[in-house]
């Protein structure tokens, strides 16, 4: 599975270069630079508004230069590949070589295409049950401190669960439908969504909670005008870390059993010893999943529109 | 006699075995601006808690024109050491939000916030967010939001006490000439003896916790304030008197 640490890494580059660009001016005004906040601080003029969001080619062409690194050390890796294949004449049942892979998986596109579609179903509807299942249990641990004792130790116990040995159970309890997979994806995605939203709650300065209390707010004013939004940023990167998990989880499943999917795919294709193809449906699956993060910082922007720009 | 629009009637309160309140009491008439000084960890925060009704006292009332007010928020429109702006609201909507909490429709609390925005030097920033003020500006802001509330008594819990020396001088010549032109009733907390002498027209000096008031001095000095006042020898006067007391 995906570290959350390597998910959290494109996050912050690309972060760096949505706010940045004020920044990146700096090293121009020399050793001034380093003075320039407490200049602006005395005068107390306004701060300058900031930057739009990229928008048009100048974005385009920021967005190809934040991910043209990775796109080198790809391009490397598959060039030592291809060598490799070619120099040690190593049978394909073992090592296909990448254009192989390529070949033989566009040939089979009809296929994958076939059993992709069901795992992205399989992700979407398991990942909207965990984010519903972990909303819930963040309000309510949010509201509740008697809730809070009694269901950490529980959220903690459950990711304990060792999914290898429990996805074939499920199997067996539920079939080879849709609920054991969404299962599955819920029980490896809605920890980091409870814990994102619990502790984005949290974050909220108890000076902001006086204040609120000040103006004579209810608990629940108080959730709805600083609670939650306050745990917005903190809400979404829990839905990247989650959403990684929700396609790895998927495929998961599926290996273990279904009628149709990525998964189940690459675990037929190994049985017959085509490795071209279970990478090709890696691939696949690769894209997918960066294909989903990318989507969040889309959805992010469109709800909190304020967050990067603050 | 009418009674004070604020009265603290011998408050104590005490966190768990550590006494810090010991019988405060003090009066605040009507338009009357009183600063609060004291030695830093002496209880000041604690005793606007308690004011505010944040905080239940221990023993004790808060008197908002004879009536009871101990522990109820209503009576009082408080404003935090930080501005505590939100990024999600617009400055204009972060000026409302007491009015919002209050129940009022957002429609109209814009509109009994807006026309404050020229007095309050915000003009244009309406839709602007937070994050694009000057630290001078968010404290307006700050400002702006607590007394649209149009409670009786303000209160203002070291407001400038995060800003650098020169925004602060602006702000508290501009806090002088605003309050000549509305009929507030303030209650400042603050440990900038010269910030007391210059806006107050009383400063009441609270000794080391437990902490009670340890001496009240009157600031004869004329109105409206602006710079030459800081060379008037009544002020050098009070902020003599004022260290003094604080010293003892």
């Amino acid at each position: 599975m995906t570290e959350p640490r390597t998910v959290q890494a494109p996050d912050s580059s690309s972060r760096g270069s949505v706010v940045e660009p004020g920044a990146l001016r700096g090293p121009q005004h020399g050793g001034f630079a380093a003075l320039r906040p407490q200049q602006s601080h005395h005068a107390d003029v306004p701060r300058r508004p900031a930057e739009p969001p990229a928008v048009g080619a100048r974005g385009v062409r920021r967005a190809l230069a934040a991910v043209l690194p990775s796109l080198v050390l790809v391009a490397v890796g598959l060039i030592a590949w291809q060598w490799f294949v070619t120099a040690s004449g190593v049978r394909p049942q073992v090592l296909p070589s990448p254009l192989r892979v390529a070949e033989q998986g566009w040939a089979a596109r009809e296929q994958i295409w076939a059993n992709t579609l069901p795992t992205l179903q399989v992700t979407a509807v398991g990942f909207a049950v965990s984010l519903a299942i972990g909303w819930a249990v963040a309000i309510a641990i949010d509201f509740s401190p008697w809730l809070r004792r009694a269901l950490t130790p529980l959220l903690v116990a459950s990711q304990t669960l060792p999914i290898i040995a429990i996805a074939p159970l499920l199997i067996i309890w539920f079939g080879f439908g849709l609920l054991p997979k969404v299962v599955v994806i819920a029980l490896v995605t809605f920890f980091p969504v409870a814990v994102g939203l619990i502790e984005g709650f949290a974050s909220t300065p108890p000076a902001a909670t006086n204040l609120l209390r000040s103006m004579g707010a209810s608990r629940w004013q108080r959730f709805r005008l600083v609670r939650l939004p306050q745990a917005m940023p903190s809400f979404f990167t829990a839905l990247r870390i989650g959403i990684t998990y929700a396609v790895t989880g998927a495929i998961f499943a599926e290996y273990v059993g279904a009628t149709a999917g990525l998964g189940i795919y690459m675990s037929l294709q190994k049985n017959s010893f085509r490795t071209d193809l279970v990478l090709a449906a890696v691939v696949v699956t690769a894209v997918l999943s960066v294909t989903l993060f990318a989507l969040t910082f889309v959805v992010e922007r469109l709800v909190i529109p304020w967050h990067r720009r603050a | 006699m009418a009674p004070a629009r604020l009265t603290l009637d011998g408050l104590t309160k005490a966190y768990g075995d550590l006494p810090v309140l010991d019988d405060v009491s003090f009066e605040v008439g009507h338009g009357e601006f009183v600063a609060v000084v004291g030695p830093s960890g002496c209880g000041k925060s604690t005793l606007f808690d308690v004011v505010a009704g944040l905080e239940p006292p221990d023993g004790g009332r808060v008197l908002v024109d004879g009536i009871d007010v101990s522990g109820r928020t209503d009576a009082f429109a408080y404003m935090p050491q930080q501005d505590l702006l939100f990024p999600w609201r617009t400055v204009l909507d972060n000026t409302t939000l007491g009015l919002e909490v209050a129940g009022m429709r957002r429609r109209e609390a814009r509109e009994r916030a807006r026309p404050l925005f020229v007095e309050f030097g915000l003009a244009g920033f309406e839709g602007a967010r937070p994050g694009e003020l000057s630290g001078g500006m968010r404290q307006r802001a700050a400002l702006l939001r607590t007394v649209v509330q149009e409670r009786p008594v303000l209160l203002l819990d070291e407001p400038f006490g995060a800003l650098d020396a020169l925004t602060r001088a602006d702000l508290q010549l501009w806090l002088s000439g605003v309050r000549a032109r509305f009929d507030w009733t303030v209650v400042l907390v603050t440990h900038d003896i010269r910030e007391a002498v210059f806006l107050a027209d009383r400063v009441v000096v609270l000794g080391p916790r437990p902490t009670s008031v340890r001496q009240e001095v009157s600031v004869e000095l004329p109105r409206p304030r602006d710079l030459s006042t800081i060379t008037d020898p009544v002020f050098a006067r009070a902020e003599a008197e004022l260290l003094g007391a604080l010293v003892r």
